[in-house]
């Protein structure tokens, strides 16, 4: 049963990097899962931590959130902030006994098409071994 | 001059205090919890006439609405202003000063070492007026007092921060024969330090409330553990928030969670038949109305670093969910990711809006 598990893992990526790193890894053919679910923003901090956590209650597997590295945000300071939404997000889920570990940051640059594949296969190695998100089980959720 | 010792009661000390400020027109109003001698009913009194004090309850153990809230729409003061409020109060006002909702100029704040104050349950009883001298007893003696709030039992902030003038109550036994007033600030001491008695160089010294401190820690500690749910994870949650009728109660009460129009009462959040559908073909069964877990681990996110655990959220639920604990304890937790005191400080920017270039890089 759990071979067969794929995950589904919602992967909100900047369209700056990560998004253009995706679509690198995919023109340089390199293979990645198809369990990664692609959806663009324009930038990482635009991604209120509360949606994560919203893709986390509604049954994602894994939560996944891409930009740019500190430092070469397009917008000069964003990911700095997603940065620390994302420690409060994690805080939230650690206090609580909940799994953070489904929730993951990810630095990737536009050119670092080889990163996003290793992270997309890593990623969903990682929850497989996790097993399916408990909440899609949670009638009382 | 740093202090004012008056040879009377700290209540009835803060209402001569007022009533100083009225009469010389130091101020131009205050703002001060009240009680209705007629139907024993606490509110909060925006006062302008000396005679309107009479009824004023300045520093009994009651929060009907947090005054920090209250403050934002009487400011910024054109003309001068003193507001009583507690210790949670102040800083929930500065956390509200920090989001432009409020302004602290032409506002004296007069804050005390506040001994917490009791669920609303007990306040609308029918003995509550007996169960106040006993309070003041056991608050003057350094005691944490049963029956009073959990956030307030668990409280280590009780005395006030940057508060203009300082009521010494909680911790002091003193307090029930005379009534020491600390001038903490400038604006303190030209309008206060016409009030006469008994003047000193003294300044508040919160030695005095270390037993209190420790008192509180225990309990926080007690509280916290007790909080622990016996499910893991999602089971947790679910035991703890399950219970949720989504009333958003809490949300209005919340002195920091001032959005006119909540994020989880928008259209962001209003699903159609489309959603459900879906929802349901995943899951089998859904629990109506939706999203009553996700509101509350969502308002953690946005503003438990902010929290100042005045307890209001748990005294307004309906069906007794601890809301203020879970708050409290989480933002403990996300406060402490920056460091961060609510309220302490209101050159201190919201953790949210400043970064460092070079934190939390096992994030990333």
């Amino acid at each position: 049963m759990d071979k067969e598990f794929t995950p589904r893992i919602a992967a909100i990526l900047c369209q700056w990097c990560s998004y253009t790193g995706a679509d690198l890894a995919g023109t340089s053919r390199l293979q990645y899962p198809t369990s990664i679910i692609a959806m663009k923003v324009m930038c990482s901090s635009r991604v209120d931590p509360v949606l994560l956590l919203k893709a986390y209650l509604s049954g994602s597997d894994g939560v996944l959130l891409g930009g740019c590295h500190p430092g070469d945000c397009h917008y000069e300071v964003g990911n700095y902030h997603t940065r620390r939404r994302f420690a409060i997000l994690k805080a939230v889920f650690d206090t609580l006994g909940l799994e953070s570990a489904r929730l993951k940051l990810s630095w990737i640059s536009a050119s670092e098409g080889p990163k996003f594949a290793q992270v997309a296969n890593d990623y969903t190695e990682e929850i497989k071994k996790m097993g399916e998100n408990p909440s899609k089980k949670k009638m009382f959720l | 001059m740093s202090s004012i010792n008056l040879d009377m009661s700290a209540p009835e000390g803060v209402v001569a205090l007022l009533k100083y400020l009225l009469s010389s027109g130091k101020v131009t109003a205050v703002l001060v919890p009240r009680r209705n001698p007629d139907t024993g009913a606490y509110d909060i009194g925006l006062i302008a006439d000396e005679a309107g004090l009479d009824s004023a309850a300045p520093v009994d153990p009651v929060m009907l609405a947090n005054t920090g809230q209250i403050l934002s729409s009487l400011t910024p003061a054109k003309r001068s202003l003193a507001v009583v409020l507690k210790p949670c109060e102040l800083r929930a006002f500065v956390e509200r000063v920090k989001r432009e909702q409020g302004a602290l100029e032409n506002v004296l704040t007069i804050s005390y070492t506040c001994g917490g104050v009791f669920p609303l349950e007990k306040v609308i009883g029918e003995s509550f007026a007996d169960v106040i001298p006993n309070y003041f007893k056991r608050v003057g003696s350094g005691e944490v007092v049963d029956g009073t709030r959990d956030t307030c039992r668990a409280c280590e902030h009780f005395v006030p921060m940057n508060a203009d003038v300082t009521i010494s109550i909680a911790a002091d036994a003193g307090s029930s024969s005379g009534c020491r007033i600390y001038l903490n600030t400038d604006q303190a001491r030209e309008l206060v330090g016409g009030l006469e008695g008994k003047q000193s160089d003294d300044e508040f010294d919160p030695a005095v409330t270390l037993k209190l401190a420790a008192g509180r820690k225990a309990e926080k500690e007690k509280l916290f553990k007790s909080l622990a749910p016996t499910g893991d994870g999602l089971d947790g949650v679910i035991e703890v928030f399950g219970k949720c009728v989504g009333c958003h109660g809490c949300g209005r009460v919340c002195p920091i969670c001032y959005c006119l129009l909540c994020d989880f009462e928008s259209r962001s959040f209003d699903y159609d038949l489309p959603y459900f559908e879906k929802e349901l073909a995943g899951k089998g069964a859904l629990r109506l109305p939706p999203d009553t877990i996700f509101f509350h681990l969502g308002r953690m996110i946005h503003m438990s670093f902010s929290c100042v655990g005045c307890g209001l959220c748990s005294d307004v639920c309906p069906v007794g969910i601890p809301v203020a604990s879970m708050f409290k304890k989480v933002g403990e937790h996300t406060a402490a990711l920056f460091d961060y005191v609510a309220g302490r400080d209101v050159e201190e920017k919201l953790p949210v809006m400043v970064f460092k270039e070079e934190e939390f890089s096992e994030l990333g």
